[in-house]
C-alpha cells in the first residue's frame, strides 16, 4: 500500500472527523459530547496543514493557529455553560437539559 | 510514505477510538492527550514543526488541562480519594503510557535520523507563517483577538454564581 503522503494525511482527518462525530452523535454525557467537538476540530486542522505541506503555502498553518485560538475560546465557554447546567440540573445528561422548560 | 507517520497515524486513530468507548471521564481525558501528542507527531511529520509545539502547549496543554481541572472540580466529596485510588491502577494507566512511550521513540528517531521529509511534502518554516499571519491575515488576527475577548467575557458571565441581591433585613421579612 502506497499512498501518496497528502492523501494519507487527508485520510487520517477524515477518520478522526467521522469517530469525532460519532461520538457527538451516541454519547450522551455533555462533557464527552464536547471532547468529541475537540476531536472534530483537531481533525479539520490537521486537514489544513496536510494541505499546506501539499502546496507549500503557508495559509493552511495559519488557519489551524485560527481554529486553535477558536477552540480553546468555545472549551472556556463551553465548560462555563456545562457548569451552569450541572448547578441547575445536578446532572451531566444532555437530555436532561431538554425539559428545562425554558 | 513515512514509518513515523504511520505509527503515529495508527496510535492516533486507536486512541480516539478509546476515547469515544471509555465510561470514566478522566480515562477518555487520559486517552485523548495521548491522540493529541500522536496528532502533533504527524504534524511534523507533514513539514509543520511550529504547529506540532503549538498543539502539544495549547491542546494538550492548557485546552486539556483545563477540562481535567475541571472535571475534578464537580466531583467533589469524600468519595473522590477512593476514586482516584481506584482510578490509578495499573491497567488503566499502562495502554497510554505504552502509547507514549512509542510516540516518545518515535520522536527520538526523527530528531536523530535527520533526513529529508518524504517525497510530496513541502516543509513550510514558521517564518514563512508568521510573515503571512502579520501581513495579508492581520485583520483576521485582531478579530481572533476579539474573538478570545468575547470567550473570557462569556465564560465569566456565565460561570459566576447568582448572589441574592436581597438586603439581609428584606430576606428575615420575606421569610416570615
Amino acid at each position: 500500500m502506497n499512498l501518496h503522503p497528502t492523501t494519507a494525511g487527508l485520510l487520517l482527518a477524515g477518520i478522526l472527523f467521522v469517530l469525532g462525530l460519532i461520538s457527538v452523535l451516541i454519547r450522551r454525557n455533555i462533557i464527552f459530547m464536547l471532547l468529541s467537538v475537540e476531536i472534530m476540530l483537531n481533525a479539520a486542522g490537521l486537514a489544513f496543514v496536510v494541505a499546506a505541506s501539499h502546496w507549500g503555502q503557508a495559509d493552511g498553518q495559519v488557519m489551524f493557529m485560527f481554529i486553535l485560538a477558536m477552540a480553546a475560546a468555545e472549551v472556556s465557554v463551553g465548560l462555563a455553560l456545562i457548569l451552569q447546567l450541572y448547578h441547575q440540573l445536578r446532572t451531566l445528561d444532555s437530555d436532561e437539559a431538554s425539559r428545562m422548560n425554558g | 510514505m513515512d514509518i513515523a507517520f504511520i505509527v503515529a497515524a495508527l496510535i492516533a486513530v486507536a486512541a480516539t477510538v478509546r476515547v469515544i468507548t471509555c465510561y470514566n471521564i478522566m480515562h477518555a481525558l487520559l486517552y485523548l492527550v495521548v491522540s493529541l501528542l500522536a496528532v502533533a507527531v504527524v504534524l511534523y511529520t507533514y513539514g509543520a514543526p511550529f504547529m506540532a509545539v503549538l498543539e502539544i502547549i495549547i491542546y494538550a496543554g492548557a485546552i486539556m488541562v483545563l477540562i481535567i481541572f475541571f472535571v475534578m472540580m464537580l466531583n467533589l466529596g469524600l468519595e473522590t480519594a477512593e476514586h482516584e485510588k481506584a482510578w490509578l491502577r495499573p491497567r488503566i494507566w499502562l495502554v497510554p503510557g505504552i502509547f507514549c512511550v512509542v510516540l516518545l521513540g518515535e520522536l527520538l528517531y526523527l530528531i536523530l535520523q535527520n533526513k529529508q521529509p518524504a517525497a510530496g511534502i513541502q516543509v513550510v518554516p514558521p517564518k514563512q507563517v508568521g510573515m503571512a499571519l502579520f501581513g495579508p491575515y492581520l485583520i483576521a488576527v485582531e478579530l481572533t483577538g476579539i474573538l478570545l475577548m468575547a470567550g473570557i467575557v462569556g465564560a465569566y458571565h456565565l460561570g459566576r454564581q447568582h448572589k441574592k441581591t436581597l438586603h439581609r433585613f428584606l430576606e428575615n421579612n420575606l421569610d416570615t
